[in-house]
């Protein structure tokens, strides 16, 4: 399991790039985003190294924060790899929220992030079906 | 102490009728011989000062407006030369040229004791340490609430508006039992309270007297829970004399209105006729005891409703219902009526929302469209767009039940709405019509 931060952003001009630099000034390195938004607003989801300092940093800035519990899973970097995951989920009846990819990898293979209904009954399933994800602090350290 | 003059403001309704009429006959007497202005509306209108013989004569006399005061701009409405006239307040004139009023001695005695059985109403005695955050100048609120606070004996802070960070600490150092400000700057001060990790559990903070702008039953119940403390409506308009016209007593049913000095109608903003008691329309105040700037029938603008019925607090003044709304904040989309304080009751019913928004309204293709900008706090913010989208729609939909007509909800960052340490901005109107 691991920590995510979510930042709620006004849809308006230079509001990313002020998150993006409070988080760079303070020696925050971002490992994976994702942007959700509508027409009105969107929510910024990144991975970080530090994750408790960044939250503090950015509600000490002004913004609207929260913290996620989300998994790192591994998934083999080769064609059909994040199928074979999604499809053994799917058989699982875990329902995903959302998943975005992560910048680095772990042993040659690629980590994708996701966020499902039931966090607990995912990482039963993934351990009994052999799916490998990444622990918090291997994560933050990658 | 439950009351600062027990004699007037428990005054038998009959006696206190009679007190008014007296007033308010030499009132007309008084401005129709010194203000010339009052005497050309009144020889217009067909009435000599001799035709008000009952207090339903008023009705007589033609209303006065903030146009009148501006018509006669600085001075010419006063009624005594400018010898007797000890103070002159004045409005901003944010939206024209500014009005201008003046006190003579003894219309500062009677403000302060106004103002002096307003403090008390809200509990307020030579104990309390009154910290009094309505901005001193040519505002009414500072020096009105500093004089009657003397006047009653208290430990006046004079902080006046501003410096929020200051205000609290000396809240903090000086222990402050009363406070008084907009509504709005109260809930402002909580925020950096907040922010500076001070409880309000730890001041000795117990009541806020809280005016100058409207305010709903729910920001009460906000401002009550947040701060921990009664907070009391107060009323009051620089036109007629400052804050203590009316004042809220324990019950909080109602503001009392100083009757031995005002007397009041409520009328259709439209048609102009005086409406029944209980029903809601336009307040209309004359003054019968000032004298330096005697006002008749004066067009509020405020929208109330008047109740004669006996309070539990033994006062026999006649109580307005909370000010709703001012004629001129009302918006009107699409033929509605639509009022900030509306809005406000229905925010504060959703749990989470805070009572920081901004009605913005525009015209597009000739249709009026109304935004309401709502801050999302960490209570309400989600991860999920799907969660956050539900909000907006519930807000959609509790706001167009409660205005009768769509608003789109727009979800803002915190504190991105404007925070006024005076009178909050509520509404912004870009149409051009």
């Amino acid at each position: 399991m691991a920590k995510q931060i979510s930042v709620f952003l006004e849809n308006k001009a230079g509001r990313l790039s002020h998150v993006t630099r409070v988080l760079g000034d303070a020696g925050i390195n971002i490992r994976a985003l994702s942007i959700a938004d509508t027409s009105d607003f969107g929510i910024l989801r990144i991975i970080v190294n530090d994750p408790a300092r960044a939250y503090r940093i950015l509600k000490d800035a002004g913004f609207t924060v929260s913290e996620t519990e989300v998994i790192a899973v591994q998934v083999s970097d080769t064609p059909g790899g994040l199928a074979a995951v999604l499809e053994q989920m799917s058989e699982a009846n875990l329902n995903i929220e959302y998943l975005y990819a992560f910048l680095g990898t772990a042993e040659n293979d690629a980590l994708v992030v996701f966020k499902v209904e039931d966090i607990d009954k995912a990482c039963s399933t993934f351990k009994e079906k052999g799916i490998k994800f990444i622990d918090e602090k291997q994560l933050y350290e990658l | 102490m439950l009351y600062w003059d027990k004699e007037k403001e428990c005054m038998s309704r009959k006696e206190l009728e009679e007190l008014q009429l007296r007033r308010l006959k030499e009132t007309v007497y008084r401005v129709y011989a010194f203000v010339p202005a009052y005497r050309n509306k009144m020889d217009q209108a067909g009435v000599k000062p001799e035709d008000i013989k009952t207090l339903r004569d008023l009705q007589k006399l033609p209303f006065t407006t903030k146009q009148d005061l501006r018509d006669n701009y600085p001075f010419g409405l006063f009624a005594l030369p400018m010898s007797e006239v000890v103070r002159i307040h004045s409005s901003s004139g944010t939206t024209g040229k500014p009005t201008v009023v003046g006190y003579s001695k003894k219309d500062i005695d009677i403000w302060s004791e106004l103002m002096a059985r307003a403090l008390t109403s809200a509990g307020a005695t030579r104990y309390s340490v009154i910290q009094n955050a309505y901005g001193y100048g040519l505002f009414t609120g500072g020096l009105g609430v500093h004089y009657g606070a003397e006047k009653i004996a208290a430990s006046v802070i004079p902080s006046s508006g501003g410096n929020t960070r200051r205000q609290i600490m000396l809240m903090q150092d000086f222990g402050t039992t009363v406070l008084t400000c907009t509504p709005s700057y109260a809930l402002f001060m909580y925020e950096v309270m907040e922010e500076m990790a001070i409880k309000p559990v730890d001041l000795k903070l117990r009541a806020g007297i809280f005016g100058a702008e409207p305010w709903s039953e729910n920001m009460r119940r906000e401002i009550e829970n947040k701060l921990e403390i009664d907070a009391y409506d107060i009323y009051g308009l620089s036109e007629i004399i400052g804050p203590g016209v009316a004042i809220e007593c324990a019950s909080k049913q109602g503001l009392h209105i100083a009757e031995d000095h005002f007397l009041v109608e409520v009328i259709d903003p439209v048609s102009e006729q005086v409406l029944d008691d209980g029903s809601q329309g336009e307040l209309v105040i004359t003054t019968i005891s000032k004298e330096a700037l005697p006002i008749i029938r004066y067009r509020t603008r405020d929208l109330t409703s008047l109740d004669k019925s006996p309070c539990d607090c033994g006062r026999t003044h006649v109580r307005m219902q909370k000010v709703l709304g001012r004629s001129d904040d009302m918006v009107i989309i699409r033929g509605v009526n639509v009022f900030p304080s509306m809005v406000e009751s229905v925010l504060l019913n959703i749990p989470g929302v805070e009572p920081h928004y901004l009605l913005i309204v525009d015209r597009k293709d000739n249709l009026d469209q109304l935004e309401v900008q709502v801050e999302v706090s960490e209570q309400l913010f989600s991860d999920e767009v799907r969660k956050l989208e539900e909000l907006g729609a519930i807000i959609t939909k509790e706001m167009e039940s409660a205005l009768g007509v769509n608003a789109r909800i727009r979800l803002v960052e915190p504190k991105s709405i404007e925070r006024s340490e005076g009178k909050a901005k509520r509404v912004i109107d870009r149409r051009n019509i």
